[in-house]
């Protein structure tokens, strides 16, 4: 066994929350060593402190043998690690050569050496077996794959014995993955440590050497690939249930209120097909990028379908925009509020009637002031909304605040079906209480509820009923009592690994 | 009721700012401060104001419109082509004008809004294709009208200022109700903070934003018309480079290019202010380029003194 690349101990980071807990880690020359774990684990903050863009909290890292601590990118990609973001940072208008070497393009008092570039851009290309590339055609031109190659070109180029790969194969297709983990085997042999981070686990068990999994920013465990067995991973990602359960009430609701048949949007919602019933609390769960922000969307209107159909109470209604769904009785509490629900500089009187505006006013459009201060205040008192007046900017309010004045404007709409996205995101706890008070006030009160949350733990707290996303499609459905976190992670990570693994 | 008197002192403010140069100019020149001076200027300003209120709702939903020099410019020529070589009356023409510059702002509302194309290319092109349709319309040739029209410009006896000028007025002051107090007003409020969410609140936006620039337009035609009798005659030429007047003013007034915020009172205040400058500083004797250069710092000036303001005191930024 070899001296390690990377050794990591005790390594700490807390936002709100801790989300690295004493994290120990290894990572030998030459290895392909995956980390897993479901959303908020703490794989990605982990990633983001070794390539020098988040600071961490404290513990320890040796690299090369020698006391590591970057503190910028630049720092990071200097000693040698690089990470590949998952979201691709090609420019497409600049020649594949110009974007290998962006930030170091060789010159001379500010003229480009095109030469010299090139035959820099060649021998980049061809460490990752590119050699058939044109380093002066516009990167735009190249398609997922190779704009991603064309990016682990660049950090090699820089002289990289660390790599790490945030979800590599999210946007690839079979043969780019195949060409990937060829020059990931190359890099192998070339001594480079890398960190491939996936919800992929077949892959994961095709590339790498060792798996550690990862739960709540702790390290749970570290396997050789070679011997381990799916059943195992999942049961350590999923971690033990918590014994409480609090407000859900098993087989709830009255009669359907929301049907969703063969849902399809976009690359993200294949097929989706359930329904939400009166008085019942909905969860939708999956890791990120199975489809569950896109499928609320599309049935809000807010992004184009496909094909399917959605009947509210039993009757078909075409939904083309979130107009016609407001108008069908459907309401969204989206996932970002400050880009997608507020009106920050307008108070919050206003940022609460905005969907009840024509209620508020006369028959020639004259704003009734009082009418919707009594709106506000209502409605303010009815979510303990902390604030100083009700005409105070609801920039200047806490997130908890923030997002209750967000679920205020549908109170004031009174929709029948309410889908929350994300509800309790940058909430403090508190406050997160409220909402999860509201949310059970607005099922007794007869409306359908449907959250979705990445919180396995807030959803069990709070669901009747838990449907599973993953890829793009509905995998499972737990009625509460029935769920276990193994059994929803399963289901989970079910789209990305093949049956008759499953089953092991 | 704490935001009327939040909006009464940024009245008086603005009031102040004026008042302050009208002072400044009044020990200037010794000819400044007379009645003969102030109905001058109420006389000229008509057409900036009816267009500047119409501004200031299109830069509130974070639009521009650049175009309405040009469509002022057409709708005169087509009253003056309307009355002379058409012998319609006076308010015929005037119909004429309201309707053509209602709908090239509609047609700027619907290519940039329908087409999702920035308002500012949009409106660009229509500043040439008015301009060259005014062109077009009278021949190049300023035309002559005469006293048919001037009524609508000159003083009421008694009182010194014109029918126009208290249109005008009349335009600001309804202007401002829509604003504050209608749901059309809250809409382009609202869009102008964040499109999104008002979308996501269920409402379609583009009813909206397309009706101010159409109502722009229309107050467009209706500034042809004022700028047409103040001068007796139809001029092609007129309303040049009134775009960036009108847009000065909203700016002054405090209103954002951002979007979100703003007021139509405050944008009167501003063309009091910049009209009040160039009649002053033609009294002092400044020439025609030390004017711009002066009115061009004024303008700068005015948005930095806004900017550092609402630093300071961001719950300012709140504006309903």
């Amino acid at each position: 066994m070899s001296a390690p690349l990377l050794q990591v101990a005790g390594l700490q980071k807390s936002y709100n929350a801790p989300v690295l807990v004493d994290f120990n880690f290894a990572l030998r020359p030459g290895e392909v060593h995956a980390l897993i774990g479901s959303n908020g684990a703490g794989k990605s903050t982990f990633a983001r402190i070794l390539c020098g863009l988040t600071a961490d909290d404290g513990g320890e890292m040796r690299f090369c043998g020698q006391a590591y601590r970057p503190k910028s990118k630049r720092e990071a990609e200097r000693a040698g690690v690089v990470m590949v973001l998952q979201e691709l940072n090609v420019i497409g208008a600049l020649s594949i050569a110009e974007n290998i070497f962006l930030n170091r393009l060789p010159r001379r008092g500010g003229w480009v050496r095109f030469t010299e570039l090139r035959e820099k851009a060649v021998q980049a290309l061809a460490r990752v077996g590119l050699n058939e590339l044109d380093p002066a055609a516009p990167a735009g031109q190249l398609g997922v794959g190779h704009q991603q190659l064309v990016e682990i070109a660049g950090a090699l180029a820089r002289d990289c014995r660390l790599l790490i790969l945030d979800e590599p194969t999210a946007a690839l297709t079979d043969p780019e993955i195949e060409r990937l983990f060829e020059n990931i085997r190359r890099l192998q042999t070339e001594g480079v440590g890398i960190i491939y981070i996936s919800h992929r686990i077949d892959e994961i068990r095709r590339v790498a050497n060792r798996i550690t999994v990862m739960r709540d920013g702790r390290h749970i465990a570290t396997h050789d690939a070679g011997d381990v067995k799916l059943a195992q991973l999942i049961r350590e990602m999923a971690g033990h249930d918590l014994p409480e359960r609090r407000n859900s009430r098993g087989s709830a609701g009255g009669e359907v209120a929301l049907s969703v048949r063969h849902l399809r949007a976009g690359g993200r919602v294949r097929d989706v097909s359930f329904q939400a019933r009166r008085g019942e609390i909905l969860g939708l769960t999956g890791l990120i990028g199975s489809g569950r922000t896109e499928t609320l969307c599309a049935i809000f209107g807010a992004e184009a379908r496909d094909g399917g159909e959605i009947l509210v109470e039993g009757n078909a209604v075409v939904i083309r925009s979130p107009e016609d769904a407001v108008r069908a009785g459907i309401g969204l509490v989206p996932e970002d509020r400050k880009q997608d629900g507020l009106l920050l500089a307008q108070s919050i009187r206003v940022n609460t009637t905005l969907a009840t505006l024509r209620q508020h006013a006369g028959k020639c459009g004259w704003l009734d002031g009082r009418a919707e201060a009594e709106t506000a205040e209502k409605f303010s008192r009815q979510l303990q909304v902390h604030c100083a007046s009700l005409e105070q900017a609801v920039g200047e309010l806490s997130g908890g605040n923030q997002q209750k004045v967000v679920i205020a404007r549908w109170l004031a709409r009174d929709c029948r079906i309410m889908l929350f996205d994300e509800p309790t995101r940058g909430i403090d706890v508190a406050a997160k209480d409220t909402i999860y008070q509201l949310l059970r006030d607005l099922a007794d009160a007869g409306k359908a509820v449907v959250v979705v949350s990445s919180e396995l733990t807030e959803l069990m707290l709070i669901c009747d009923r838990v449907l599973v996303m993953s890829t793009g499609r509905i995998t499972a459905e737990f009625l509460a009592g029935e769920w276990t976190q193994e059994k929803i992670t399963r289901a989970a990570f079910s789209g990305h690994f093949e049956q008759r693994e499953g089953a092991g | 009721m704490k935001i009327q008197s939040k909006k009464i002192a940024e009245y008086t403010a603005m009031l102040v700012i004026w008042l302050g140069l009208v002072l400044l100019f009044g020990m200037l020149s010794h000819n400044f401060l007379s009645a003969r001076t102030f109905a001058a200027l109420a006389n000229r300003i008509p057409a900036l104001v009816v267009i500047a209120a119409g501004m200031t709702l299109v830069l509130i939903i974070g639009g521009i419109d650049l175009s309405v020099g040009s469509v002022l410019g057409l709708c005169g020529s087509v009253l003056g082509v309307a009355m002379m070589d058409y012998h319609l009356s006076f308010w015929a023409g005037t119909m004429i004008c309201l309707g053509i510059g209602l709908a090239a702002g509609a047609l700027n509302g619907a290519i940039s809004v329908g087409l999702g194309i920035p308002s500012f290319i949009v409106t660009l092109g229509m500043l040439e294709v008015a301009r060259g349709l005014a062109y077009l319309t009278t021949h190049s040739q300023t035309k002559y009208i005469g006293s048919e029209v001037e009524g609508l410009s000159g003083p009421i006896h008694g009182l010194g200022v014109s029918p126009a000028f208290f249109i005008s007025l009349l335009v600001i002051v309804a202007g401002q109700v829509a604003l504050s107090r209608t749901v059309f007003g809250r809409y382009l409020i609202a869009i102008g903070s964040n499109e999104s969410a008002v979308r996501l609140a269920g409402i379609n936006p583009k009813p909206a934003k397309i009706a101010v620039f159409a109502l722009l337009g229309f107050l467009s035609g209706l500034g042809g018309v004022f700028y047409t009798s103040r001068l007796g005659s139809s001029d092609p030429n007129a309303g040049m480079g009134l775009e960036l007047s009108a847009i000065a003013a909203v700016v002054i007034g405090g209103t954002s290019l951002m979007g979100g915020r703003g007021s139509v009172v405050n944008t009167f205040f501003g063309v009091l202010i910049i009209a009040t400058l160039e009649a002053g500083l033609a009294q002092v004797g400044a020439t025609e380029p030390a004017k711009r250069v002066f009115t061009g710092g004024v303008i700068v000036a005015a948005v930095i003194l806004d900017a550092w303001r609402r630093h300071l005191h961001p719950a300012n930024r709140s504006s309903v």
